[in-house]
């Protein structure tokens, strides 16, 4: 059914079919409306058989969780930003356990100083916790993703994030083709966990492991993630069957044939970025994009073979690692080994800065014409008046060092 | 489960011992049908009140249930001594986590298992002090607030022995630990800091809250009865002395236990919806220096010259916490 609907209200209705035994949720902006929606949709019985705790934080959010899907039930939790790494110890042990929730994280910029507004730093600081990461381009790819999240999670026994971008999606009003109860029952069967607490089966689920079989641990852990790369492209086809739209999978080219130059990106940002290449193309310039719907596990070999006849690879990003650069754009070079591409890395959009079509044209350019130094990081739209004048501003205790006086020139231009 | 009153004139001391009582009123522990759920062969330090404190609470609640329960355990001594890899000295469905969300996981389990229609199967979930009263406070008083359906067991040991023993939000002042040294003019934990969190699960206004100790096990397998015969948060402190933490022979864990409550240090009692329903009473006062001599946490009380201010003090509050819930008998007050 295609309904005009806020991107919470479309994520909440796709939930509500997949069907979750035990909800349980904290508020903070901009998942909130996620999560009111799924309280009203359990108090007014239109989700059976689910129950909802209303949590005293998003650590008890993810605890709980983890309890729940121990207990072998489908399990489900939204958060953004703070809550995210207030739930940081338990997502790892989430991961470590082997246990399948599914979790939408509404993007939001990481404090100090505070800041509601969208970017990836909260889910690119949890990159490593052994969760499955999924970007949403969309509100219908964010609704349609979790389907697949939860066939994924609990195929492989794995947490998977949800990410979709927080108000650019959240709370944007959009057609989106809600899946119908029918459909999603025949996609996603009810869960059927291979280990869960049973009196029937007594079983201690979270020893204490040391050094002799750690390491075996977490080898297996990484083997699952590997798995999933295989996972994920037959389940977005699957579902491309069942419901005749294309969302989801590991990587979305889109005109790379001939793209000598292209654009790597994740989530919302792909719409803007795909407009202005569209106009580029037009204008005949040779430019692609690649939107990197799976981050996590991280899809080496399908990027490399994407890029693989990229001259210049533009990584636009909503977040970086301070003191080292970009973090999607280190992965890329990762893919990148041994090819003769240079890559070019941007952080745009923090705390919710609009990326606009005019500034990824006046971007483009600059690579193009070779006004951009690759393998540094660029801030898009810095204000280098500014930084420039707090950075020379006697007494403040942090000298103007070439690399930084580097870095501000090079992006102001 | 009904009290027997036993003549303690026929033992001559206060252990009143399993063959004294009718068979019907004998202990989970003295039966053959016991289910061992956590067996032996653990690593606990000998002597340990922890062990013992877990062995006949969960084999109680398992009497009760009929075996239909799942544990859940904060990290901490219990969790480290029962499950080194690849062993396991549980013989129930047991899930270990984190050290500050044990409460949220239980109530996480019990969600589940209303979700899928088996509220017959019960939620214990048993944490030390420090995963308790400290890093778990909130997960615990959600987990209160929200009446969840699981019973939280403490097992109060006074301190983070598992890392060493350094100080609690539950170790009692002058008590030294690691990071509590007798050192300085006030030597040992600070006076004026620290909570009793009976108290304040009291004031949550759950069904059952509880106080027990190691020494009297009649009393606390019939807590736990009372408990596991209720539904919605339930809370049960038990006090557990520590050989390795407190300084003390490992053959004294039950006397001290029993001291602690004699003393009035520790009241034992219990509580329905808010309000103290039935106390424990003094059987024979004792000073608290009966109690503190023996361990080596309080030695620096006791040297030469001693800090007998700092007794006087202690013995102050064990005064108070007396008066406050009513713990002498008529004839004694």
């Amino acid at each position: 059914m295609r309904s005009q609907i806020e991107g919470s209200q479309a994520v909440a209705q796709a939930i509500a079919r997949c069907r979750p035994q035990v909800i349980a949720a904290y508020p903070i902006s901009p998942q909130t409306h996620i999560v009111e929606s799924l309280s009203d949709l359990v108090r007014t019985g239109d989700l059976e058989g689910c129950e909802y705790l209303m949590v005293e934080s998003e650590f008890g959010a993810m605890s709980a969780c983890i309890g729940a899907a121990a207990a072998g039930t489908r399990t489900y939790t939204a958060t953004s930003s703070q809550g995210l790494l207030f739930m940081a110890e338990a997502l790892f042990n989430a991961s470590g356990l082997g246990l399948p929730t599914v979790m939408t994280v509404a993007n939001r910029a990481i404090g100090a100083p505070i800041n509601i507004w969208n970017d990836h730093s909260d889910t690119m600081a949890m990159r490593d916790s052994g969760w499955i990461q999924l970007y949403a381009e969309s509100n219908q790819e964010a609704a349609d993703l979790h389907l697949q999240a939860f066939r994924l999670a609990e195929q492989l026994e794995l947490p998977v994030m949800v990410c979709m971008d927080g108000f650019v999606l959240t709370h944007a009003f959009e057609p989106v083709d809600l899946p119908e109860q029918a459909d999603v029952d025949a996609y996603l069967p009810p869960r059927v966990p291979r280990q869960a607490l049973d009196p029937e089966e007594p079983m201690t689920i979270g020893a204490m492991v040391g050094p002799e079989a750690f390491t075996e641990v977490r080898y297996l852990m990484h083997a699952k993630q590997a798995a999933a790369l295989d996972i994920i492209p037959t389940l977005a086809s699957e579902f491309e069957e069942r419901f005749g739209r294309s969302s989801g999978g590991l990587v979305r080219p889109y005109r790379l044939d001939g793209a000598e130059i292209v654009v790597v990106a994740l989530g919302s940002i792909l719409g803007t970025i795909q407009d202005v290449v569209d106009t580029l193309r037009e204008e005949g310039v040779p430019i692609g994009v690649l939107g990197i719907g799976c981050f996590r596990p991280w899809p080496e070999e399908e990027v490399r073979a994407a890029l693989a006849s990229a001259r210049q690879v533009l990584v636009v990003e909503r977040s970086f690692a301070p003191g080292v650069g970009g973090i999607v754009s280190r992965d890329v070079r990762l893919s990148l080994n041994g090819l003769a591409a240079e890559v070019f890395e941007v952080a745009a959009g923090l705390g919710g800065r609009p990326v606009t079509r005019e500034s990824l044209r006046r971007l483009i350019a600059d690579v193009r014409e070779g006004r951009m130094p690759a393998n540094t990081l660029h801030f898009l739209d810095l204000d280098t008046q500014v930084v420039q004048r707090e950075l020379r501003r006697p007494g403040t205790g942090v000298p103007p060092g070439p690399h930084v006086d580097h870095l501000t020139r090079e992006s102001g231009r | 489960m009904a009290f027997q009153e036993i003549k303690l004139y026929q033992t001559g001391t206060f252990v009143a011992g399993n063959r004294l009582l009718d068979p019907a009123q004998r202990t989970v522990q003295a039966r053959t049908g016991r289910s061992n759920t956590l067996t032996s062969g653990h690593r606990a330090c000998r002597g340990c009140g922890e062990a013992l404190g877990a062995r006949y609470v969960l084999d109680a609640a398992m009497r009760v249930t009929k075996g239909s329960m799942v544990a859940v355990n904060s990290t901490g001594c219990l969790e480290v001594f029962t499950t080194p890899y690849p062993e396991s000295s549980w013989q129930l469905p047991w899930l270990h986590s984190l050290f500050g969300n044990g409460p949220a996981v239980a109530s996480g389990v019990a969600a589940a298992l209303k979700a899928k229609g088996r509220e017959d199967i019960r939620v214990v979930a048993q944490a030390g002090d420090g995963g308790t009263v400290d890093i778990g406070f909130g997960t615990l008083s959600g987990m209160f607030e929200r009446n969840d359906d699981v019973l939280f067991v403490c097992y109060d040991n006074q301190g983070y022995m598992n890392t060493g023993v350094q100080r609690s939000g539950a170790t009692p002042p002058a008590a030294r630990t690691a990071n509590t040294k007798a050192l300085g003019a006030e030597p040992g934990n600070v006076f004026g800091q620290g909570k009793f969190a009976p108290l304040i699960a009291m004031a949550h206004e759950i069904p059952y809250v509880a106080t027990a100790t190691v020494a009297d096990l009649h009393d606390l397998e019939a807590k736990v009865e009372t408990a596991m015969g209720m539904r919605g948060a339930r809370y049960l402190h038990v006090l557990v002395p520590c050989p390795l933490g407190w300084g003390a022979d490992s053959s004294e864990t039950i006397r001290l236990a029993r001291l602690a409550k004699e003393s009035g240090i520790f009241p034992v009692f219990e509580a329905e919806q808010g309000d103290v329903t039935a106390v424990s009473k003094l059987r024979r006062q004792v000073p608290v220096t009966e109690y503190l001599r023996p361990q080596k946490r309080y030695a620096h009380l006791f040297g030469d010259p001693g800090r007998p201010d700092i007794v006087e003090r202690l013995q102050a509050r064990a005064d108070r916490t007396i008066a406050r819930f009513g713990l002498l008998s008529e004839g004694d007050r």
